[in-house]
């Protein structure tokens, strides 16, 4: 394999692994907060869609990117109002968002434009061009996350305060700090991200929103946060080595290997979801979420 | 949740989901205005195209069928306490298992072929629950996690061995060979015809009967077994099923069997009684809406039987409606499940307090 082949695998591996990075941090601020969100998949897909028809409409890339932050955040608020406010089951309102944006997509894009739930073709300016090495503007944006992401929850006040709530939200609420405030918060700022992985699908990586174009990112994204154990750094590792099986499993297709033959790509796509499984049944390491992570929280009355 | 509300039991069970079907439907005419159709035209071709023809209804009864097993599927997991996301894995790797039996055992007559290609379908769709089961009952790991998981794990292993393993040689498809003939559960209207009975041609099969028993099997084991008085103690209080003798991990790992075997009950209807072979997607994403019959079903073996006939109707109302206006695409019958599950699920206790205070507000008005 010569240097070239390498960079090109490198390269491919990042422009793949953006999309889960993005939705992995939305995962990790969620979750750090107490709120599990396995709805990364419809926020994404939500986003995608918002982005690519406002980029087509308004003719730019920026207008798509905050259309697909903005419908992310209404998804988000949809499921912070149910898990929060209304203390519902949270995994029950994750299925529910990615079901709603599944389905909502698809139609509002066929009655739209048509053409069985595509949005027609974005080109020029509705794209996100390539700035520095190859890689859009997004690209950086989503790896800048991984630091502030790191420095906002580990290094302020705010940070300590969201991991504590979800660890302990009595101890923050005894404190006299709203638990309610904070786990918003939280889910806002997943939208947000959630946002710019769906703009990143179909603005920057894609020329337009293809129905169901997530294809199970959101999942993958929740596995590398498990594999991440709910950290910044390492989810860039996890998200990084999930784009790099990606990009391989792709390269790989039709190649024999000396002594192995040729590897099936689907055992290749398999290896994420398998090595969740593996690490959570504790066989190489523990994984241990937010220990308030998936439970309401109700004052004392 | 933690904070109870007190409801009369047939406002818990027949006001609280009904309530969220209505609002479901609400929403679901909004979204039919946004994108400028007539929602009242919308819901008349839905009914007529349902219910309104023998052929409609033979589709409908159909859908509910395959409704019917993944909601109890879901149903038995929730009684022990457990969210079984993975109703779509299980049923595809049911599929499997029917295509194992039937295009292996091709010499056997019709009576033995059928009950084996169930208990294929039944085995594989437990097995591939027990894994996620015994996960969570020994090593800790969460279901839902482990569930969604094997979800895509199950659709890539199928992929792979469809492609590579078990396609004809000839064929381009990603399926099967045709199943042998003997091994078709009858079609409604072949089966009635023989008795004279004259039905419209539809995919119904005889699967519906099965589906049926398979409720009452349910109501059965849940209600009135030991077995399922241990799986609801372990659902209600773990801490509390210790006590009473009752091992939790043990009751999870049983439930889990249940549910996935009864999640193969799909592969069964799909495949043995309509497709006749097995091929990519046929779960088609029922195996979620199971969950919306399920919340929307209380989780009982009746409620469950009325909300997959509604999702029967809306499944097959909506491929009318398709036909008639294509701008609303069947996509809305995801939406709709989708509200659903928020409404009957997720914010379940909204409408639970709305109703609670709607009744202490009539009570004080009559005194």
């Amino acid at each position: 394999m010569d240097l070239g082949t390498i960079v090109t695998i490198f390269d491919s591996s990042l422009r793949l692994s953006i999309p889960l990075l993005a939705a992995c941090l939305a995962g990790l601020w969620s979750e750090r907060s107490g709120v599990v969100d396995i709805g990364l998949e419809g926020k994404m897909l939500v986003a995608a869609f918002a982005a690519a028809a406002a980029s087509y409409a308004f003719g730019s890339a920026w207008i798509g990117l905050f259309a697909g932050i903005g419908a992310s955040i209404v998804f988000a608020l949809i499921h912070g109002f149910a898990s929060i406010s209304q203390r519902g089951n949270q995994i029950v309102s994750g299925v529910a968002i990615n079901m709603l944006a599944a389905g909502l997509t698809a139609i509002v894009g066929n009655a739209w434009y048509g053409q069985g739930g595509r949005t027609p073709p974005l080109e020029g300016e509705q794209r996100f061009g390539d700035v520095i090495l190859g890689h859009s503007a997004l690209v950086y944006i989503v790896l800048l996350a991984v630091p502030l992401t790191w420095f906002v929850l580990g290094r302020t006040r705010f940070g300590l305060r969201l991991r504590a709530v979800g660890e302990n939200p009595a101890a923050v609420d005894t404190a006299g700090i709203s638990v309610t405030g904070l786990r918003y918060a939280a889910v806002v700022i997943g939208g947000v991200l959630c946002g710019f992985a769906g703009a990143y699908l179909s603005v920057g990586q894609s020329a337009g929103f293809l129905p169901n174009m997530t294809a199970g990112k959101g999942f993958i994204a929740l596995a590398a946060l498990i594999f991440a154990k709910w950290r910044a750094w390492p989810a860039l590792g996890a998200c990084f080595l999930f784009g790099l099986l990606d990009a391989v499993a792709i390269r790989l297709q039709g190649i024999a290997l000396p002594g192995i033959g040729e590897v099936p790509v689907q055992a290749i796509q398999a290896l994420p979801y398998l090595m969740t499984v593996i690490l959570l049944a504790g066989v190489i390491g523990t994984a241990i979420p937010p220990r308030a992570s998936g439970i309401p929280y109700v004052k004392e009355r | 949740m933690s904070a109870p509300i007190d409801l009369p039991k047939w406002a818990d069970t027949v006001v609280v989901p009904a309530l969220s079907v209505v609002a479901a439907f609400l929403v679901a005419g909004l979204v039919v205005l946004g994108i400028g159709e007539n929602p009242l035209t919308a819901t008349r071709v839905l009914l007529q195209g349902s219910l309104g023809t023998g052929e409609g209804l033979g589709f409908t009864l159909f859908y509910m069928t395959d409704f019917i097993f993944v909601g109890l599927a879901v149903a038995v997991a929730f009684h022990a306490g457990l969210f079984n996301i993975g109703g779509e894995g299980q049923a595809t790797l049911a599929g499997l298992g029917v295509a194992l039996v039937l295009n292996n055992l091709t010499f056997l007559p019709g009576f033995l072929l059928i009950p084996l290609g169930i208990l294929g379908a039944a085995a594989f769709g437990a097995a591939w629950a027990a894994i996620p089961g015994y996960l969570q009952a020994k090593r800790g790991s969460h279901i839902v996690i482990t569930t969604i998981m094997f979800n895509w794990l199950a659709s890539v292993l199928i992929v792979y061995l469809l492609v590579n393993v078990l396609r004809e040689p000839q064929s381009m498809n990603p399926e099967t060979r045709a199943f042998p003939e003997q091994s078709y559960i009858p079609f409604m209207h072949e089966a009635l015809g023989a008795f004279g009975i004259q039905v419209p041609p539809s995919q119904l099969n005889l699967t519906l009967f099965l589906a049926l028993a398979a409720a009452y099997g349910v109501w059965l084991l849940i209600y009135r077994s030991r077995l399922g008085y241990a799986i609801r103690v372990v659902g209600a209080n773990p801490t509390a099923a210790v006590y009473a003798g009752i091992s939790p991990a043990r009751i999870i790992i049983i439930a889990m069997v249940i549910s996935g075997a009864l999640a193969g009950g799909l592969a069964v209807n799909e495949l043995m009684g309509y497709q006749h072979r097995l091929l990519l997607e046929f779960t088609a994403g029922y195996g979620f809406v199971g969950i919306a019959v399920a919340l929307m079903g209380r989780a009982h073996p009746v409620g469950i039987i009325l909300a997959s006939l509604l999702f029967g109707i809306l499944y097959q109302g909506g491929a009318e409606l398709a036909f008639e206006q294509p701008a609303i695409t069947r996509d809305m019958v995801v939406v709709i499940g989708g509200i659903i599950i928020l409404f009957a699920g997720a914010l379940d206790g909204l409408f639970r307090r709305l109703v609670a205070q709607a009744m202490t507000r009539s009570r004080l008005a009559r005194a």
